[in-house]
């Protein structure tokens, strides 16, 4: 088993919320990079956390930048270091609004160009910071500030978005499952070329549930099937053992809905679109794995 | 005045959200007798206040309970803060 560094990048203390699982997911990211890294960051809420001018919590070289431009900063960031001789880690973190909605061209831009760096999205399904507004990563029936009757569409799929530029390698991960999220980081830092984390990151207030209960939420969306974690190597899919664990006798997708306010009152034709979808994209992951499709 | 420093660059700091120990309603209490020191609360603390000697730094831990919800031994208990 590989061994967790113990060193913190991220001084005492931010000015996330009770329980948030950005930090915890941001935490075992630095750890994985190690310090000689530059943190590209646009307008999420860990833009926000990381305390008041002229003081950071990060003890990492961090560049604020526009909710749009990530990616591509981080393209010419990359091309600078290469061209200094430099191995500096180019690593975006972003939300998902900055992926799935604003900052897709970018995005896209920077996968086309094969720059090397890695792109890491933390979900946690809405515009947290500014209020928990929808967003193209919202769930169907999930109620938000602006869909206070329940999300009529469904989730964009992000990830077949990314697998469609046939990246070197590609993963999902949740903040509940630190190690395996370690190991990935690791891993996608060992190969040249764009690289492509998608976190899931339950969130408390925004999901409506109390925060010491965040982790059990990552937990029970990957044991539902909600959620699949699985890594994605040069095309080949390998899914993993949380994963693998839960797809031989997944839980019902209830005990994932029920504690989470946001799907309070949700309607039997949500729930169902919710089911077909998990159920879609484990057969279809399922199917990639065996090398049949 | 160099233009490094007059870029608006913020520095590493401790503390740079102020002391968030104070946010705390619950107080995590460690009872050592059921602790097997696995770790598993100072792995999923999300502010890292829990240490390697699994004492929580309690100056900046924000109450969460994520430790006490997913200790496997129940050995960390919240009490309400008293005022």
């Amino acid at each position: 088993m590989t061994e967790i560094p113990t060193e913190e990048y991220i001084l005492k203390c931010t000015s996330a919320c009770a329980g948030c699982s950005d930090t915890l997911t941001l935490r075992y990211v630095l750890k994985a990079a190690g310090p000689d890294m530059v943190l590209v960051v646009p307008a999420c809420c860990t833009s926000v956390i990381q305390g008041a001018y002229p003081n950071t919590a990060m003890n990492v070289p961090v560049y604020n930048v526009a909710f749009a431009a990530a990616a591509a900063c981080a393209s010419g960031m990359s091309a600078a270091f290469q061209a200094a001789g430099r191995k500096t880690r180019v690593i975006v973190y972003a939300g998902d609004g900055g992926t799935v909605d604003i900052g897709i061209q970018s995005l896209s831009g920077a996968f086309e160009r094969g720059t090397d760096f890695l792109y890491i999205c933390y979900d946690n399904e809405a515009y947290g910071n500014t209020g928990m507004q929808r967003s193209g990563s919202t769930p169907a029936g999930a109620r938000t500030t602006t869909t206070p009757a329940g999300k009529v569409q469904t989730k964009k799929d992000l990830d077949g978005i990314v697998a469609a530029h046939n990246p070197p390698y590609m993963a999902t991960a949740c903040a509940a499952y630190p190690r395996d999220l370690f190991k990935k980081v690791e891993k996608a830092l060992s190969i040249r070329g764009p690289k492509f984390i998608h976190v899931l990151a339950p969130c408390p207030p925004g999901w409506r549930f109390s925060s010491e209960k965040s982790v059990e939420m990552g937990k029970l969306a990957v044991k539902t099937g909600m959620w699949i974690l699985y890594e994605r190597e040069q095309g080949k899919v390998t899914i993993s053992g949380p994963s693998k664990a839960a797809m031989i006798k997944p839980l019902p997708l209830e005990e994932y809905l029920a504690p989470q306010g946001r799907f309070k009152g949700i309607d039997a034709a949500s729930v169902a679109l919710l089911k077909a979808q998990a159920e879609k994209t484990a057969k279809r992951l399922l199917r990639e794995e065996e090398g049949t499709c | 005045m160099t233009t490094r420093m007059r870029l608006a660059i913020s520095r590493p700091t401790k503390g740079s959200s102020g002391k968030t120990g104070s946010w705390r309603v619950f107080r995590p209490v460690v009872d050592k007798e059921k602790c097997n020191a696995c770790g598993i609360c100072a792995m999923l603390c999300p502010e890292a206040a829990i240490d390697e000697e699994l004492e929580v730094d309690l100056e900046y831990c924000k109450g969460c309970g994520i430790c006490a919800h997913e200790c496997p031994k129940s050995a960390i208990s919240m009490k309400r803060e008293e005022k």
